[in-house]
């Protein structure tokens, strides 16, 4: 029979891009499905760690190992989405010499390169290090930008000819006997690019093979075939700043415990995590305790976060897998490893095959190993690529570099811009039209944002992903309308409006849990440009009844 | 050496300003301190007065008729419905023809930079033109390089409120604009000054040449909005000019900030503080204050560049903003008032200071002080904390102005009794 595609990935997260973009480049026929946006689920929602491996040095050396390999990969393919801050692993007077000197020991095993540095070395890296902090050790933890990394291989993947399916959600597997063979998805808008205001339709999608790549929703996946897959979905928060406060990664030296980890991320700070077992990753509790956690427990390393601003927090679902009968209790103590899982050996069910577990540092290489299994299965024999071809945005960045203009934006500008596009930056900012900035905190201009609406559709948070409009400090108070004004007019009135709420409130969601001092003055200011001057919270345009125009102030002239 | 004063106003905002200006009018010699720039450049310039009621009902057509029935505690209930008339005339005589509706109660739709309508009851003469109940057709005029206001969108978006006139919009070039992201003020200026610019026919004028691509543009339409940018100093003559030389009424859509239509109402109120002979100092805050032994405020002190300097007035009114002007603040733990500390009612709990739908009816947006009808704010028992101390504006609590579009009202109204009982005091 035959089938739609050849191989159909589900979830557009890290894992199921890379796979996506591995086996697109191989040459297969690829269609990759998302229930949201691309990150939507775990991705999205992480503290942009680029691991060295030195969090795993001493707890989990085999993961170590993977981590320093492939942060030294991901530099090279994915240099536009890396910012090589270099990280420290802080020892406060009460912390465990043993547990430093393992950790140090820990890092030389595994081939990370570490560096010991006395507490005035370590303050002069990092000035708002507390007084009393001992020492650190010194290793190449960097940050990455999860979304744009998981942007470029979906893109990657599509340019080798995968299709690229978001906003449509898997609400049945395809399954005949004892072989899956596709899957029912329902499209949010229609296929192709989301259009707000359009209504959904449904599609069954056929493959020779599907990788369940969804993470901590594998299980529910699983279940639409009658397979359980247990995975253990652990929530984390992360608070972020308004300012970097260190430019440097700053992890506590500890054996484990939450709040341990600060992350220089853009033009922010985010300070993570908890690790706390949820039993649904769509709808658990994100709770006061948990932020004020992070700010008071990292107050510890770095002081002046006690006073400073915060202007979002967000949590995320890590995808913890065990395998049956382990047994262990605490999710803290759950590897961090990833687990395939084909379900012809294990259930007796052909076609399917999950990935659990893992963690974004590693994504590739999981990706790897996945698309050798699916080739095995299909009977292809080309190798991977992906550790050696750069992503899109950084094709030789080096030499590019060199010749970049600014393109007539005011420097600062130009040079945010060409960090986020890399290898790209000519092809989107070349341009004859006025190029006006539209979000003046991230300093993204007009031509990015047509550049992403391009790519997304009338999804103004895929746009903002794309290019981090609307994620500074006045989260999208000054600049969401203007980003989605420039929907207008390929996309109507009516859905342009329906585009811009969405944005508004998706902000507002993550600023609730920043109310209080400055943040709580500009969500009043927001609330006030968006209610007071422009009336969009009693919008005739969307109110049920008509206004009677004529019984109004019809003017004295 | 204390300042000596007989009223001093601690704020420089709508509230404030009036405030004093009432207190003035009353003879009474008053000082106005501010410490940072006000609000008034992030407003529209609009004076709403109620555009809704604290239930969602509206946009009222009559906002008198519904301030009749406002909650105990609303700051209009406090001050009464027929003081919210004198102070509005108050207002009116202030403004004189720079501003216009005071010859109806009847609140005006006045098209904003969203697209869609604003219930106001009094409006710039600038945006007089634009009315919505206005049926005349209309041709909204953007710019490429301000982003801030799409007309074509502007024009569907007010065709799909049920607006009963057919709009347009178009974007074209501004004439002179050189930089993409050239600040409002220099639009503003370059048709103030009317400056010379190169167009592709030659050197020319700014408004000459804005009109030659609007005419080109003009169909049939008999009025042409464009965004707030139409001069600051000189508005009213490039309106006119524009206005003859496209042979249609011209208006301006008001946009955020920074707004020229707030910035100019901040000049028109400062412009009449001088001329009512209030003493202004500005950029410095009230750090703190002293009090008599019955209980009275003796004096504050204000830091003027780092030198404590105590002023004293027998009467005070506070208009320092609300949580935006930094009038109330807020911790992790509690909202306060940061130079009294007055009482700010507040669930103990901050996750109780929201609610998830961001539209939705928000308690942070009724932060603010509890009054008694004095205007005198008043302490957990319902007691005034001061009675020579009085408040006005967004300061006080218990109404959202974003949602009711009330806050240039509140100020008005709150500053004007407040101003006027703290003249009438301190004349005694």
């Amino acid at each position: 029979m035959a089938r739609d595609t050849e191989v159909l990935v589900l979830g557009g997260g890290s894992t199921g891009c890379g796979i996506a973009r591995d086996l697109a480049m191989r040459g297969l026929e690829v269609t990759l499905v998302e229930r949201g946006n691309l990150t939507d689920g775990t991705t999205g929602r992480m503290h942009g760690l680029l691991h060295s491996g030195g969090r795993y040095a001493v707890s989990d050396q085999a993961s170590a190992t993977e981590c320093i390999e492939e942060n030294e990969v991901l530099r090279e393919i994915a240099g536009h989405c890396v910012e090589e801050t270099g990280g420290l692993f802080v020892q406060r007077p009460e912390d465990s010499d043993d547990y430093f000197r393992e950790k140090l020991e820990g890092c030389r095993e595994c081939g990370i390169p570490a560096r010991v540095l006395s507490g005035s070395e370590a303050r002069e890296v990092e000035p708002y290090l507390a007084d009393d902090v001992k020492r650190a050790i010194e290793v190449p933890d960097g940050a990455v930008d999860p979304f744009r990394l998981c942007v470029a291989n979906a893109i990657d993947a599509e340019n080798h000819g995968a299709r690229v399916e978001t906003h449509a959600e898997v609400i049945d597997l395809l399954r005949d006997g004892d072989d899956i063979y596709g899957v029912e998805v329902r499209h949010d808008s229609g296929p192709g690019k989301r259009t707000h205001a359009t209504p959904g339709t449904t599609e069954e999608i056929t493959a020779e093979y599907v990788v369940n790549a969804t993470g901590a929703w594998a299980g529910q996946i699983g279940a639409m075939a009658d397979l359980e897959i247990a995975v253990r979905p652990s929530k984390g928060v992360m608070t972020i700043m308004n300012v970097r406060q260190v430019d440097t990664v700053i992890n506590r030296c500890h054996p484990k415990g939450d709040a341990d980890i600060i992350v220089p991320h853009e033009t922010t700070a985010i300070l993570g995590t908890t690790d706390e077992e949820v039993s649904d990753p769509d709808d658990y509790p994100e709770e006061r305790w948990e932020v004020d956690q992070m700010i008071d427990t990292l107050s510890e390393l770095v002081p002046i976060l006690e006073e400073a601003r915060t202007i979002r927090s967000f949590w995320g679902v890590r995808p913890l897998y065990e395998p049956p009968g382990t047994g262990t209790q605490d999710p803290t103590d759950i590897t961090r490893d990833f687990f395939l899982l084909d379900h012809a050996d294990r259930d007796g069910v052909a076609g399917m095959s999950s990935i659990v577990g893992g963690k974004f540092t590693t994504y590739r290489m999981m990706a790897e190993d996945i698309a050798d299994h699916v080739c095995e299965k299909l009977g292809v024999s080309t190798t991977c690529a992906t550790a050696d071809e750069p992503l899109p945005g950084s094709e030789n960045i080096a030499t590019l570099e060199a010749g970049m203009d600014d393109f007539g934006l005011r420097s600062p500008v130009a040079r945010r811009s060409r960090q986020r596009l890399g290898s790209r930056a000519r092809e989107v900012l070349e341009t004859d039209e006025p190029n006006p900035v539209i979000c003046q905190c991230e300093g993204v201009t007009l031509a990015e944002i047509n550049d992403a609406i391009a790519q997304s559709g009338t999804d103004l948070n895929a746009v903002r992903i794309r290019t981090r409009a609307s994620m500074g400090n006045c989260q999208g108070g000054f600049c969401c309308q203007n980003m989605a004004n420039e929907l207008h007019p390929e996309y109507d009135e009516e859905t342009v409006r329906e585009a811009l709420d969405e944005l508004f409130q998706e902000r507002w969601k993550g600023e609730r849990h920043a109310l209080w001092g400055e943040q709580l003055s500009q969500a009043m200011l927001n609330y006030a440009l968006h209610a007071t001057t422009m009336n969009r919270d009693r919008d005739p345009a969307s109110a049920t009844s008509d206004v009677d125009f004529a019984a109004f102030d019809g003017g004295s002239h | 050496m204390a300042m000596e004063d007989d009223v001093l106003v601690i704020g420089g905002g709508l509230a404030g300003t009036t405030a004093a200006l009432a207190a003035a009018d009353q003879g009474a010699q008053v000082r106005l301190v501010s410490h940072k720039q006000s609000t008034l450049r992030h407003a529209s310039g609009l004076i709403d007065v109620l555009g809704y009621t604290p239930a969602g009902d509206g946009p009222l057509v009559d906002p008198f008729d519904a301030l009749a029935n406002l909650p105990e505690g609303h700051p209009y209930e406090r001050v009464g419905l027929e003081t919210v008339r004198e102070a509005l005339s108050f207002f009116d005589e202030i403004a004189g023809d720079t501003y216009e509706g005071g010859h109806t109660d009847a609140n005006a739709l006045v098209p904003t930079h969203g697209g869609t309508v604003k219930p106001t009851a009094r409006y710039p003469a600038s945006t007089a033109a634009g009315l919505a109940s206005d049926d005349r057709d209309t041709l909204l005029v953007g710019f490429e390089t301000l982003p801030d206001f799409e007309a074509p969108l502007a024009a569907a978006h007010l065709e799909a409120a049920g607006a009963p006139f057919a709009a347009r919009g178009v974007t074209i070039r501004f004439p002179g604009i050189v930089r993409d992201d050239a600040k409002v003020t220099r639009y503003a200026h370059l048709l103030d000054h009317d400056e010379t610019v190169e167009t592709a026919a030659g050197k020319t004028t700014a408004r000459d040449a804005l009109a030659d691509i609007v005419r080109s543009q003009l169909e049939e339409e008999a009025r042409v909005g464009f965004p707030a940018i139409l001069g600051d100093e000189h508005t009213n003559t490039v309106r006119d000019d524009l206005a003859e030389r496209l042979g249609v009424d011209v208006f301006e859509v008001p946009m955020g900030p920074p707004s020229l239509p707030g910035l100019r109402l901040e000049d028109l109120l400062y412009e009449a503080l001088e001329d009512a002979g209030v003493r202004v100092t500005t950029g410095v805050p009230v750090v703190e204050y002293e009090t008599t032994d019955d209980g009275r405020i003796d004096h504050v002190v204000v830091d003027r560049n780092g030198t404590e300097i105590p002023h004293r007035a027998a009467e005070y009114v506070l208009a320092t903003g609300g949580l935006v002007g930094k009038g109330v603040r807020s911790e992790r733990e509690r909202v306060f008032e940061p130079i009294f500390d007055c009482h700010v009612p507040h669930p103990a709990d901050r996750y109780d200071w929201f609610v998830d739908d961001v539209f939705g009816d928000q308690p942070y947006a009724r932060f603010g002080l509890p009054v008694d009808r004095e205007l005198r704010p008043l302490d957990v028992g319902d007691e005034p904390v001061f009675s020579n101390l009085r408040a006005a504006g967004a300061v006080l609590g218990g109404y959202d102005f974003a949602a009711e579009k009330s806050g240039s009202g509140v100020s008005l109204a709150t500053g004007y009794v407040a101003g006027q009982r703290a003249g009438t005091e301190a004349g005694r």
